[in-house]
């Protein structure tokens, strides 16, 4: 095995730990947890009161979120980038022979819409787990595919959750109500050769100036912390 | 009471490059590339079906895997190993747990392919 395929597993292996002993007992069940947000409460009224919007739903495939939706009469988009950062083939050398990120392939190949497309985005949570070197090419895009006034959901940690807490999926169950459901990998992802299936691993915990600075080219932000060490912002185009 | 409606198959051997179209139901469970046009019938494609299609029908169910535009004028089920990147256009939409989609969902938009 080449040093550029050994890099690929690691990082792989890097965004994926597999389970131990300390994971918590909903997320070896893959049971549901319910969790109130003010964020998406603030969304909601925006969502509910208008039709035919357009909404960007980033993370697993959720049929609940895209339901709700459509029966809303809002069209809605999905696209799990967690799982699209994690291809083999983003693995390249730079020019000192290091593994690195390919990070003009996986937006020649991820979020190619339009400028102005998306009334609302549901980023969730991905800012904490996604590939550092991804994380600011992914806000920049979503700048430009979103309306001017469109709204954007995010979710940051406040502090560490440890190496075994779950990353989980939201589904929106209500007004202001979400569902979290502990993350799984799609068998077809898991079929790849050299592919590690695990758990996803939170990389990084924002401080509010960090969210302030990658949130800097929208024209407002707004924090709501909750009890469970979880700050959401919501940020207007 | 049973289902009789005659149903083609083609098998997981079976790879088909251009326009299909018929008027009656299709499971496909091999490779499809080109076009799928069953305006009045369903399609099913099974789990070991690979579709690389635009796809026109009355109801679809994906089990395997389709990268092309979707647009079933009564139904789309995407089953839990469905892999399903494209858009879709439908009057009902069943997402089953662990299906994968990319694309976008138009609630008004079940007529256009």
């Amino acid at each position: 095995m080449g040093t550029l395929d050994r890099a690929r597993d690691v990082h792989i292996m890097k965004w994926f730990r597999s389970s131990s002993g300390a994971e918590s007992a909903s997320a070896a069940s893959g049971q549901r947890l319910t969790r109130r947000s003010s964020g998406m409460g603030e969304l909601w009224r925006t969502l509910s009161t208008q039709e035919g919007l357009c909404v960007l739903d980033i993370g697993n495939t959720s049929a609940k979120n895209i339901q709700l939706f459509t029966e809303m009469g809002h069209k809605v988009y999905s696209e799990d980038l967690l799982i699209a950062a994690t291809e083999r083939d983003l693995i390249i050398e730079d020019e000192n022979g290091h593994p690195t990120l390919d990070v003009k392939k996986f937006l020649a190949e991820n979020l190619t819409y339009e400028p102005g497309t998306f009334d609302c985005v549901l980023l969730w949570n991905l800012p904490d787990y996604l590939e550092e070197a991804l994380v600011k090419p992914v806000v920049d895009r979503l700048w430009s595919v979103m309306k001017p006034g469109g709204m954007l959901l995010a979710f940051f940690h406040t502090r560490d959750a440890g190496p075994d807490a779950p990353c989980y999926r939201f589904h929106i169950a209500g007004k202001d109500s979400l569902e979290m459901q502990p993350m799984t990998q799609h068998p077809e992802f898991a079929k790849r050769p050299g592919r590690f299936v695990g758990k996803f691993r939170l990389q990084r915990v924002f401080a509010n100036r960090h969210i302030e600075n990658l949130f800097k080219d929208f024209k407002s932000i707004k924090f709501f912390l909750a009890r469970d060490n979880i700050r959401e912002a919501l940020v207007v185009r | 009471m049973a289902d009789t409606r005659e149903v083609a198959h083609i098998g997981k051997s079976v790879v088909i490059k251009g326009e299909l179209s018929g008027s009656e139901d299709l499971y496909v469970d091999g490779s499809v590339e080109g076009t799928i046009e069953l305006k009045d019938n369903r399609l099913t494609v099974g789990p070991n079906g690979r579709v690389r299609a635009n796809i026109n029908a009355k109801g679809v169910i994906v089990e395997g895997k389709v990268d092309g535009k979707i647009a079933a004028s009564e139904r789309a089920e995407l089953r839990p190993t469905a892999v399903v990147n494209g858009d879709l256009s439908t009057k009902r939409i069943v997402i089953d747990e662990g299906a994968f989609f990319k694309g976008a969902v138009d609630p008004g938009d079940s007529s256009k392919s």
